[in-house]
């Protein structure tokens, strides 16, 4: 009897009361919890999808009518008069690609110096300051890049605006790359370092290569937030109702051309806005897919 | 040869785990090492440069106005008068609004595609979570104020002032004219525009949890939710604060998607739905009507720099207050 008793102190391995049987109350409790988490979880998944399919709706019945060969051939234009976004559309593009090559490069430095070689203060701080670069509004990036380039220099350019784009890819790259280097199990690492491998091989050829997936997501989620950026455009390469590809000068960009043209009363430049809003998301969403589907192949 | 040069090979290898003492190490290394610091204080010099130029920018509104800028909500270019603390009450409402509801909502996402979704829905609702946390933030900006503003101002608002408008505290709340545009509107647009940010981070956290761990939890008879609460959320703590981080970071400092919704009105009041300002949105519109050197422009950056103390106050909170969180229930 004595035993008995002591059995049910310590281990309480009672079949039926100890929630791990189907008739327990614990196991009821346990399965409702577990039942109400999945449901929840179904309705926060229903609005991220019902989110994306109206925004996804509105860009092509309201962007869709105004799409036609002069969007691209042409460029802005006074209201009234046929104009395009040919200028915008290549403005963009430069910009963005300048400050992907500037940011994305130093972020994948940076990131592997906090995941392998960060190992005092100085790491510490460099990842807090990046923390806080990612935190860091990207408008003020705008206001920062005015003051450092566009007020000395005398006037707005397309490589201040690939300047602050690159400041708001950098920490995000940054971010992902320390993240899932730090994913990538020591084993390997010491696998690497056990050949006789050099640390910078074992570094760029192993572990970045582990984390490739992961560290591409991250460089994805900078060019789709840089592509898009309207508010450090506003104040750096401030926009060109011209053709132009020199980034010496002011240029034109697509946000910053939808952001001047959707507040307006004319009705042909709010319905370019509206095109030029479709062209900027689904150019964005395609280079999405076309990258992601491309992982999936190269993993297989 | 190649066996002397496999006995020597320690030697390096000790010098690299110690990287202050640089003497027996590959050459290669070295410039690796030098690259990668190089770049970590390319990121330090980045930010110090940035605090630098707003608060130099910002020196003369300080100086002009003092502690008062904080305390008044005046913005009158005219008479050359201002305060910053309409826009600063309404960059916290809508990103606090923002937050709440999106953290819910990103977590449940971020589970239901790693632990409840078959593999092929999976990758299908993951790639469209991804493409939404791709739609550029102007983007959200039309869509809230084409689709989202006529639903609050016919359905959402009225339903509202309804069902809480006559309780006493909530009631202040709903109160005013439901024009559609506010600090509401506004902060439901940041929550659609962060959920997915803070999906796609979370999911690919939960994605590298080891299964080993998940299958020992579940070999144990743990329920799917005990395994994402009890395994993989204190495996993965500090990623998934770093993915509520990048959320509030893009909240707070977002300007394009809430200058379209927010009503710009400096004027503060009990009210969510109240036409606000954020300090965002009310740079974005004033910048251009504020040449460089004048006073406004000073304003502007005083304000900037006041939304950046804001934005590294709430890093450092939200890290403070997850982490002891967590370690008190371990």
């Amino acid at each position: 009897m004595p035993g008995h008793s002591s059995e049910m102190v310590s281990g309480g391995k009672n079949p039926g009361r100890d929630g791990w049987t189907s008739s327990g109350r614990l196991a009821m409790r346990r399965r409702l919890t577990d039942r109400i988490a999945t449901i929840l979880s179904y309705a926060a998944t229903a609005v991220s999808i019902i989110a994306l399919s109206s925004i996804l709706w509105t860009l092509l019945v309201r962007g869709l009518p105004g799409l036609s060969l002069i969007t691209f051939t042409h460029s802005t234009a006074s209201p009234g008069m046929q104009g395009g976004l040919a200028n915008a559309i290549i403005g963009s593009i430069i910009q963005t690609v300048l400050s992907i090559m500037i940011g994305a490069p130093l972020g994948l430095l940076c990131g592997i110096y906090l995941a392998d070689y960060g190992r005092g203060t100085l790491s510490q701080i460099i990842r807090f300051v990046s923390d806080m670069l990612l935190s860091a509004p990207s408008i003020l990036i705008g206001l920062f890049i005015y003051q450092l380039l566009v007020v000395p220099t005398g006037h707005f350019s397309g490589y201040a605006g690939a300047l602050a784009l690159a400041i708001l890819a950098l920490p995000i790259v940054v971010r992902t790359t320390e993240d899932m280097l730090r994913l990538v199990p020591v084993s390997m690492r010491e696998a690497g370092i056990a050949l006789g491998a050099a640390k910078w091989r074992v570094t760029l050829f192993i572990c970045l290569r582990a984390a490739q997936s992961g560290v591409m997501t991250g460089i994805l989620l900078a060019v789709a937030r840089v592509s898009g950026e309207t508010a450090p455009l506003l104040f750096t390469s401030l926009g060109n109702l011209d053709w132009s590809v020199n980034p010496a000068g002011p240029m034109a960009s697509l946000p910053v051309t939808i952001y001047q043209y959707a507040g307006s009363s004319y009705d042909d430049w709010v319905q370019l806005a509206w095109t030029g809003a479709l062209l900027v998301t689904f150019g964005v969403l395609a280079i999405n897919i076309a990258v992601r589907t491309g992982f999936g192949r190269n993993r297989t | 040869m190649s066996n002397t040069a496999a006995m020597t090979e320690p030697a390096p290898q000790k010098s690299a785990e110690n990287p202050r003492s640089g003497a027996g190490e590959h050459k290669g290394d070295r410039l690796f090492r030098y690259a990668v610091i190089g770049s970590g204080l390319t990121v330090l010099a980045t930010l110090g440069g940035i605090i630098i130029v707003m608060m130099v920018g910002g020196a003369k509104a300080f100086g002009t106005f003092g502690p008062a800028f904080l305390t008044t909500s005046v913005w009158n270019p005219v008479t050359q008068h201002f305060g910053a603390l309409a826009p600063v009450v309404g960059t916290v409402l809508t990103s606090v609004i923002g937050l709440l509801l999106a953290v819910p909502v990103a977590f449940g996402a971020a589970f239901w595609l790693t632990q409840l979704a078959s593999s092929r829905m999976a990758s299908v609702v993951g790639m469209a979570v991804q493409l939404l946390a791709a739609v550029p933030s102007i983007i959200f900006g039309m869509w809230g104020f084409f689709v989202i503003v006529p639903i609050m101002a016919h359905y959402v608002e009225p339903t509202l002032q309804h069902s809480i408008g006559k309780l006493p505290v909530l009631g202040a709340l709903v109160k005013g004219a439901p024009f559609g545009t506010g600090l509401l509107t506004g902060g439901i647009i940041l929550a659609v525009m962060v959920t997915p940010f803070i999906t796609a981070v979370m999911r690919d956290v939960f994605a590298s949890v080891p299964a080993v761990l998940k299958e020992s939890a579940f070999g144990l008879g743990a329920t799917r939710w005990e395994v994402m609460h009890k395994v993989m959320l204190p495996w993965s703590r500090s990623a998934v604060v770093g993915s509520i981080v990048l959320g509030m970071g893009r909240a707070m400092g977002e300007t394009m998607a809430v200058t379209f919704v927010i009503g710009n009105s400096n004027h503060i009041s009990w009210s969510l739905f109240a036409p606000g300002n954020t300090i965002a949105s009310l740079i974005a519109l004033e910048f251009p009507e504020s040449p460089a050197g004048s006073l406004k422009l000073s304003g502007l950056m005083a304000l900037g720099t006041i939304l950046m103390a804001l934005s590294f106050l709430a890093l450092c909170t939200s890290r403070l207050l997850i982490g002891s969180g967590t370690k008190e229930k371990r």
